[in-house]
Order: C-alpha cells, then structure tokens, then sequence
C-alpha cells in the first residue's frame, strides 16, 4: 500500500536511451573534445570519443622544416610540460646523428624534466579536483606552485611556457647565476606544499566517496591497450621508461616508480602525489651533483647556430621519454636531406584514450567528467 | 636482453613453420599475411614478452610506390624493446591485417594510419576517420596531397 | 559635459554630488563587468587560466566568473588555434552569445593561424568568419598581454555610447559547412578579404642597400 493508494496502480516506466554529447565546448573536457555518450538515464551505456578539433598537422610541418626547427613545435604538442617535449625530440635527433651530450647539460635536462613532472603532476590534479567540483580552490593553489616554477623556466629559457629550451647535444644556453641556488630552496619548501595538500585531499571522505572504485582499470587491458605513464602503473604494472631504458642520466639517481593496486582515479591520483616526491628526490640529488661545464657539445652548439646544415646520415630512430602523460615517442626517418622524411610522434594523451569507454561503461555522467580528468589528457598532444 | 634481431628470425620460424622474415640491420621485414601470427608469437613468446606496441605508423614512398608500414614493439614484462617491424605494401593498394586483435593498442593508431595515410586494416573493429572530419577527400600526410589554399576568392 | 566647468566638478564632488552622462555610467558599469566565455582550444587557453588564476588575478577587472554558456557571456577570448573542424562551433556560439557581444583574438593562432598556418587543418585566422575587436599577439601572449588587450577592449566599451551600441546588430554569421576539403565557404567575404602580395610570389624582396648577404 503505497501512501496514494493500491501498489497495483504504479506501472513500471518506459525509459529509452538518450544520445549526449560532451562537448567540444565543455568546462571539463580539458580542451576541445568530445565524447558521444548513450545514457540510459544517468548511467553510460556506450561512450565514443571523437578528437581532432586541435589536429594541427604538426607532423606535416615537421616534413617540410630543419630538424631543430621542429623544437618550438615540440612545445605545443602537450603544451603543459614543453621541457619533456623537447627532451623526446631531442633524444630521437641524438640517436639518428650520434651526437655526444655534455655532463652539465645532461644534469640541467633532468632538472628540467622533473620540475615539468613536478608542475603537471601538480596541475592536473587541481583540474581533476576541479572537475569534481572543488570549483577552483585546489587548481588556484596548483596554479600559485606552478606559477613559481614557470619563473624558472623563464628565467633559464625566456619563456613561460613555450621553453624551447633542450637541444641535441645539450641545452640552448646554461642558466644563469644563482638559478641553481633557488631551484634548491624550492625544492627544499615544495615537500611542505604538498603535504599542506594532501592533508587537504588523500583522505577527504568526498575525494574518497568519488573517487574509489570508480574507473577501474585491470592491469591486463593497460598493458594490451598500450596505456603508459600514471595511468598505467595506478593498475598494477610497474613500468617507467626512465628505469626501463636509462635514457639520459637516470640510471645514477636513486627513486622509486610508484605503483597503485586497483586502478581507480584515487590511485591515478595517488600515484601522482607519490610521484612528484619521487621527482623532488632525483632533483635534490641532481642539484647537488651536478657540475660545471659547457652547456652543450661543439657539435650541438653548431647546430644551434646553422640548422639547415645538419643532414643526419640515412636511417631511422625512435626517441623516447617518461613523459608526466606516458610514453612520448619521436620516430625519426632521415633520407639524408636537412628535412626529415618521415617525422611521428607517439602520443601518450591518445593512446591512453583507447580505454576510455572501457574505464566508463557502467558509471554516471559525473563519473565520466572525473575519469577523463584522471587519465589526463592534453589536447595538443592527443591531435597533434 | 632483446635478442638480435637474427636470432629472433631464427627463434620466430622454428615456431611458425612456413613464415619467413628478411632481417636488414634492426628492422625485421614481415609479409603483410603474416604480421598477426608473427606478433603474436612476439607477445606470447616467454623469451620475449613483447606485450605491447609503443609506436605504429606509415612512411610513403611514392618514388619507389610503396607504402612501409612501421611497428614498435616493446615489452612491460621483460623491460626490453623496440623491435621495430615493416610491411611492404603496394601505395595504391595499401592493405594489411590488423593487429587490433592482438593488440587492442593498436586501434587507434590504425584508425590515425587509415585517416591519414589511406592504409586499409583488415579486421579492425572501428574504421574510420579519427582526426579528420567524416566527410574529408583525401588523405593528407601521403606525399602528394595538395593543400587547399584558404585565400582562393569566395564564390560569389 | 566637456563644457562643464572642471573647478566647478571637483568643488560638487567634494559635496558629494557626482555629474555624468548617462552613457559614462552605463559604460564604467558595462566595462567593468565583462564575463568571458570559458572557451579555450589550446595553449592559449592554460595562459588564460593563468591570468584567471591568483597571481595575475583577472578578477581585479571585472571578470569575475568565467561562463560556460554562451548566453550568459559578453565576450568570447578565442584562445588557442581554430581548426577546420572546430570553425563551425565557434561561428554557432558566438551566434548564441547576447548582444553586445565581444570577441577577442589571443594569441597568435587565433589571429592568423600561427606557427601552424601551413597546414591542411588550420583556420588562417578566426576574423575569417565572425568580427574581432581586440588582437593580442604572442605564442601564447604572457597573462600581462591578455590583460593589456581586455584593457584595450574596457577602453572601447567605455567610448561607445549606449545608443549606438544597442542599435548596432551583430546578427547571426553563417556558419561554415566542413567540405572535402576545408570549410565551405572558406571566409566570409563581409568581414574578411585576402591580405594583397607584397610582391608576386616566387620573387624575393630585395634587400636594402649596404647590407651583407
């Protein structure tokens, strides 16, 4: 007996599956991108995303210029984190014309490398705090960290966030007195920031409430669908292409590759906490060794000053890097001629997009928001 | 350890009768036939693991008229890689299975591949387009392509 | 006003008696209140959240609340580069946006198509297709050169009385269709024509005189 009458009279409701589509233009989609939900009322029943909408044919521009004139357009791939991006294209040019890196140079590109782990790792989780509707707070205290290393970065390259900064054979220019020095006393102060941070965050009951168990991932579809970076190792697999390959210096420093269990959006979260102290380590073991020196090998240098007369020998490379997304791969085909014939870039932000439905089958529309801010993406990386 | 590339022809036809590899430097040259059962065999393979595919993409060679499809593996397991695969096809009539089954990694590169490339996968579950709009002629990064000049008068 | 005598002005502030126009009052409220449309399409945008963010603080100004829909936006900061395939939503919201509307072109990409121009995918320019007031040059322009440029554009609100604002109807622009191979029609001739040459193509400007080669 229900309060209006005999239970007999309620029928059941006929429901039918809506179409939404998620943006391009969304306050949440991080960029223009678009997801082709079907909702059986709150809840995804499929979930096609559709990219493009930054496709800015940045390989067919790399086709037509120099080598180093490709670097700038590195930097507006993921343009969160263009030292990484550098480094990629760098590594991959190294490899296809055998050119040596100096000491000095080697340290400052992991310093580089790691404060832009640092600065993303930061960000992207005050924009996943964001999208779930901490409607700002988290992302203006990233912001106030990140705007500290971007005077760092401008400092050492002119530029905030376009750096253009890493060359092959070392860096552009050495960074001037006394950079090191308060590169030092943040990193020193930045430990204090973070666990002001976590306090706030790890084990807030609606973070938790929201963010276990949702999206998960099984360690066995990551490593099939090619997910790398966080994403990767939050479900289980313990892969980092730093200890994996030992590109640059990183053999010499002392960290740890955190790893989740579940692979929800509380360990991809996580897993990034965990990372940046891992990052601060190797930078504070890195600022402390690292020695003086020229800031980038004869032959880099010269490269710098006549681009158009580096004609790498005929042959191929393929460069990558632990990038704070994933795997950012440069494939390198050279015919000889200063441009390159071939030039791909494997972009973490796209791939891990593969299991993106898979991840939100089954949620609710908020849900979605969330997941897509956990797996991270940067649009001018996954269009290129 | 990877093993050199001509120990991994060796190893890859004792365990697939009739398939044969060419090795040239570090670049295994697979036939377009053969390519699931081959990285199948990288993936299931103890010794090497090679669990996903890092990088998969097309170079065009419209001189020579062929098109060489690209593959990266690497391995997770084993912390090894990249072998890198070819596949020789035909420019103008580029075909090649997908790895999609093998590998669900590869399903968005091969739909990027097939987008701007104009490269065919044969059982890919989702075939189309994917940084261009539905309606698009043409497939850009081939070396031909013309781009359209944006500056051309508007018809009256 | 520019009549009134300014001695006369300052004595009647000091009483607390404040002359103006009705246009000065409108305008000073109006300016100083411009909500953006939260539109970002690449990097210009993480540079327009920096500006948005504590230490460049462009709430100061008056844009307090970034909006995400475009009815309740007065100015649309296309930030980033307008691909073909994005053309046609930035034509349909700032269609949707009420009048008076503003659009500011940030960056490079937005003005010209930037370091991509040479491409298959890429707008020359987001004034091809709907009017720009204020251009902000840069790769991305720093957080101090948006906020010159939304300076620039408090400055031209300031100056256009009312009347004149409200009679003047932007009124819906067409909205391009994505051809085979770019958008259809390629700009809009009413607001947009194809820079002239400079010089014909295939020849080289020549250099001043006295300068080594």
């Amino acid at each position: 007996m229900t309060p209006l009458g005999p239970a007999a009279s309620v029928k059941p409701v006929d429901t039918e599956l809506m179409e939404v589509n998620l943006g391009p233009q969304h306050p949440s989609t991080h960029g223009v991108f678009r997801m082709q939900t079907v909702l059986d009322g709150e809840t995804v029943v499929k979930l096609k995303p559709v990219m493009g909408y930054l496709h800015r044919n940045h390989e067919q521009i790399g086709e037509g210029i120099s080598y180093i004139a490709s670097f700038p357009f590195t930097d507006r791939l993921d343009y969160f984190c263009s030292m990484s991006n550098n480094l990629g294209l760098a590594l991959a040019i190294e490899k296809l014309g055998a050119i040596q890196v100096t000491e000095r140079a080697e340290y400052l590109r992991v310093i580089m490398a790691e404060l832009t782990r640092v600065l993303n790792h930061t960000a992207v989780t005050g924009f996943l705090l964001n999208d779930m509707g901490a409607f700002g707070t988290p992302l203006l205290y990233a912001f106030r960290e990140r705007e500290k290393i971007l005077d760092f970065f401008e400092a050492a390259s002119g530029s905030r966030m376009m750096c253009n900064y890493i060359r092959p054979g070392g860096v552009r220019v050495d960074v001037p007195a006394g950079w090191l020095d308060r590169v030092r006393e943040f990193v020193e102060g930045y430990p204090r920031f973070l666990d002001e941070f976590e306090t706030l965050l790890t084990n807030n009951e609606i973070i938790r409430q929201r963010t276990q168990g949702v999206g998960v991932l099984p360690k066995d579809l990551a490593v099939n669908a090619s997910a790398t970076g966080p994403v990767l190792r939050a479900s289980g697999q313990a892969y980092d292409i730093r200890k994996a390959d030992g590109y640059s210096i990183y053999p010499r420093f002392n960290f740890k590759v955190p790893v989740g269990s579940v692979g929800d959006v509380y360990d991809r979260y996580y897993v990034r906490i965990l990372e940046i102290r891992e990052s601060l380590k190797i930078l504070q073991q890195a600022l402390k060794e690292i020695p003086e020196g020229p800031s980038a090998s004869p032959k880099g240098a010269a490269l710098v000053k006549a681009p158009r007369t580096f004609r790498p020998p005929k042959g191929e490379a393929y460069g990558r890097v632990e990038a704070p997304k994933g795997e950012l791969g440069f494939y390198l085909v050279s015919d000889g001629t200063p441009q390159p014939y071939r030039y791909h870039i494997r972009s973490p932000s796209f791939i891990n997009l593969t299991v993106l439905e898979d991840m939100c089958l089954g949620q609710k529309v908020a849900d979605v928001i969330v997941i897509l801010g956990s797996v991270d993406i940067v649009m001018g990386e996954v269009d290129r | 350890m990877l093993p050199a590339p001509e120990e991994l022809k060796t190893t890859i036809e004792q365990l697939l009768p009739g398939v044969t590899l060419t090795v040239e430097g570090a670049i295994l040259w697979v036939t377009p036939a053969n390519l699931p059962a081959v990285c199948r065999c990288l993936k299931e393979t103890e010794r090497f693991s090679l669990d996903y595919v890092a990088d998969l993409t097309a170079v065009d060679y419209p001189q020579d008229g062929r098109m060489d499809m690209v593959y990266h593996l690497c391995s997770m397991a084993k912390r090894h890689g990249p072998v890198t695969l070819k596949v020789k096809l035909d420019r103008n009539n580029a075909t090649v299975p997908s790895l999609t089954p093998v590998y669900r990694g590869a399903e968005y590169q091969e739909r990027e591949t097939y987008d701007l490339y104009g490269v065919t996968f044969e059982g890919h579950p989702d075939l189309r387009r994917i940084l261009l709009w539905e309606g698009f002629k043409g497939h850009p990064m081939r070396k031909d392509y013309v781009v359209e000049d944006q500056d051309a008068p508007a018809p009256s | 006003m520019s009549a009134t005598n300014e001695g006369l002005r300052s004595e009647m502030q000091k009483h607390g008696v404040y002359l103006t126009t009705w246009d000065q009052l409108v305008n000073w409220g109006r300016g100083n209140s411009i909500w953006p449309l939260q539109f970002g399409l690449a990097c210009c945008a993480i540079e327009m959240i920096a500006t948005a963010a504590s230490r460049y603080d462009i709430a100061r100004f008056g844009s307090e609340i970034f909006r995400a829909s475009p009815r309740q936006a007065d100015l649309m900061i296309v930030a980033g580069t307008v691909t073909k395939s994005m053309a046609p939503q930035v034509v349909r919201l700032y269609n949707q946006m009420a009048e008076p509307k503003y659009v500011i072109s940030m960056g490079a990409c937005a003005t010209s198509g930037g370091p991509f121009h040479k491409g298959y995918n890429v707008l020359k320019g987001i004034d091809r297709l709907i009017p720009v007031d204020v251009y902000i040059p840069g790769c991305p322009p720093t957080p101090q050169g948006l906020l010159e440029g939304l300076m620039k554009l408090q400055e031209r609100i300031k100056r256009q009385p009312m009347s004149q604002e409200v009679a003047r109807k932007h009124g819906e622009y067409q909205v391009p269709q994505l051809g085979a191979s770019g958008l259809e029609p390629k700009y809009n001739p009413d607001i947009f024509t194809p820079a002239q040459q400079a010089w014909p193509s295939g020849a080289t400007p020549e250099r001043p005189e006295g300068k080594a080669s």
